[in-house]
């Protein structure tokens, strides 16, 4: 009885997207560069869904009961493993 | 622009004390303005509050390790020792365990019974009889109880150890012959992987209990093994969630991983009756996950190893690191707070302070960007 299951579905995670090249280039003109981003690898169960690449940037659209919905950046690094 | 919490806060006082239209309007500019006032101003240390915030509280939480956490009967790491296992992101922690919560159609008791029956793990060893060793014939006795049993233990046995074995049925027992001849001390070691060979359950899940959480039948377990856990047919993958750290970073990803650092902690503080800002823990746990994956708050990770010769000087060895960097030829660039401090310079504390901002024509903003392509 085993069932195929969506990671991405989970109640904890949030929503994972991959941002165009043109936001890519919004950010990087608002901060200056994304070397100084939060990262996330490769190997994580949610960019294998999303198939991203490294260089990629995944916006994060988070919800917290207390501080509400907000949004965060991580950028897609190679990942070990 | 207000959180929604304040929000519904605030509709929930305009309806107890009958607030017009205009009065409502009032109160929730007032309400604003002191919300924006107690944001913090850029440049402040948050980093430094944050550790003071949870520090401070963390002073008194409870020290003992071991306790029965109330009615349901399993032991779990609680107070500071789960707070240090939180914070230093314990690879294994001591008292792993999931929530397991059950699709709609499976919601009833009866159900979460046979699931948790399911899902505990039982080995050779807890279903047979004996086990037993044959010198003589140089083989090994596995004598069954139950002829149900009995099917499933040589199966599993097949399935685990089929290369080197031969397995027959006599009766109520279940024979293992050796491909070759083994000496004593072989057998004794086969008798102990036998008997921890997994007949049925999931690998890692010791006990299980049930509870009712308002309308939900829940199982609480020992052990925790989310991936496979999620696959069960019963199970709700929405909701199920384990407070090991790393096996929900492998499961569900980082992000997960940061909910449940948070939740962890955030638990780990009110079971005490202590009352940290959610919003430290979030920071806290931003700060864990930075890299894309989990690192521990202290000297081996997010603090890293002291770049600086003076700060690594101050701490130990003062002369030795001293005369090291001498040798090696060292620059100290005074960018952290100890060496500051000792030298009496302003330290660069502060988030979002900055040591130069440059923001000229669009056209100037590129060639600049272009210079500093160029000089890195």
């Amino acid at each position: 009885m085993k069932k195929e299951i969506d990671v991405s579905k989970h109640e904890l995670v949030p929503k994972h997207e991959i941002i165009s090249e043109k936001e890519k280039e919004e950010l990087i003109r608002r901060y200056g560069s994304l070397k100084n981003f939060p990262r996330i690898y490769t190997t994580d169960p949610q960019v294998k869904i999303l198939n991203a690449k490294p260089g990629d940037v995944i916006k994060i659209t988070r919800f917290n009961e207390v501080t509400g919905e907000s949004v965060y950046y991580r950028v897609v690094v190679e990942g070990e493993g | 622009m207000l959180p929604k919490k304040i929000v519904e806060e605030i509709d929930k006082v305009a309806k107890e004390l009958k607030l017009g239209e205009e009065e409502r309007k009032r109160l929730e500019k007032e309400v604003e303005r002191v919300y924006l006032n107690s944001r913090f101003e850029p440049g402040e240390a948050i980093g430094i509050l944050t550790a003071q915030s949870i520090s401070e509280p963390a002073t008194q939480l409870t020290m003992r390790t071991y306790h029965l956490a109330g009615a349901a009967g399993i032991k779990v790491t609680f107070g500071l020792p789960r707070l240090i296992e939180i914070f230093d992101a314990k690879r294994k922690i001591e008292t792993p365990m999931m929530t397991v919560y059950l699709k709609k159609e499976y919601n009833t008791k009866e159900d979460a019974e046979r699931l948790a029956f399911k899902i505990v793990e039982r080995r050779i060893k807890d279903v047979a009889k004996s086990i037993s060793i044959d010198i003589g014939e140089n083989t090994l006795i596995v004598e069954i109880g139950e002829e149900k049993e009995l099917e499933k233990v040589k199966k599993a046995i097949k399935e685990h150890i089929a290369r080197k074995v031969e397995v027959k049925v006599k009766e109520n027992s279940i024979i293992i012959r050796p491909k070759e001849e083994l000496s004593f001390s072989d057998l004794q070691k086969l008798k102990v992987e036998v008997g921890n060979i997994l007949v049925e359950g999931i690998e890692g899940i010791t006990a299980a209990i049930i509870r009712k959480e308002g309308e939900n039948w829940v199982l609480q377990t020992v052990g925790s093994n989310l991936r496979e856990v999620l696959k069960l047919e019963e199970v709700n993958e929405r909701k199920t969630i384990s407070n090991d750290i790393y096996e929900v970073y492998e499961v569900l990803g980082i992000e997960a991983a940061r909910n449940v650092i948070v939740k962890e902690a955030y638990k780990t503080m009110q079971e005490q009756g202590l009352d940290v800002d959610i919003r430290y823990l979030l920071l806290l746990a931003d700060v864990m996950t930075w890299s894309g994956e989990i690192s521990s708050i202290g000297r081996y990770g997010v603090a890293g190893a002291k770049a600086s010769v003076l700060s690594r000087a101050a701490f130990e060895e003062t002369i030795k690191h001293l005369i090291r960097a001498s040798i090696k030829n060292e620059v100290d660039e005074f960018k952290g707070l100890f060496e500051n401090v000792m030298v009496g310079q302003p330290a660069p504390v502060g988030t979002g302070m900055f040591e130069l901002i440059m923001r000229g024509e669009e056209n100037e903003h590129r060639r600049n960007d272009k210079e500093s392509d160029k000089r890195e």
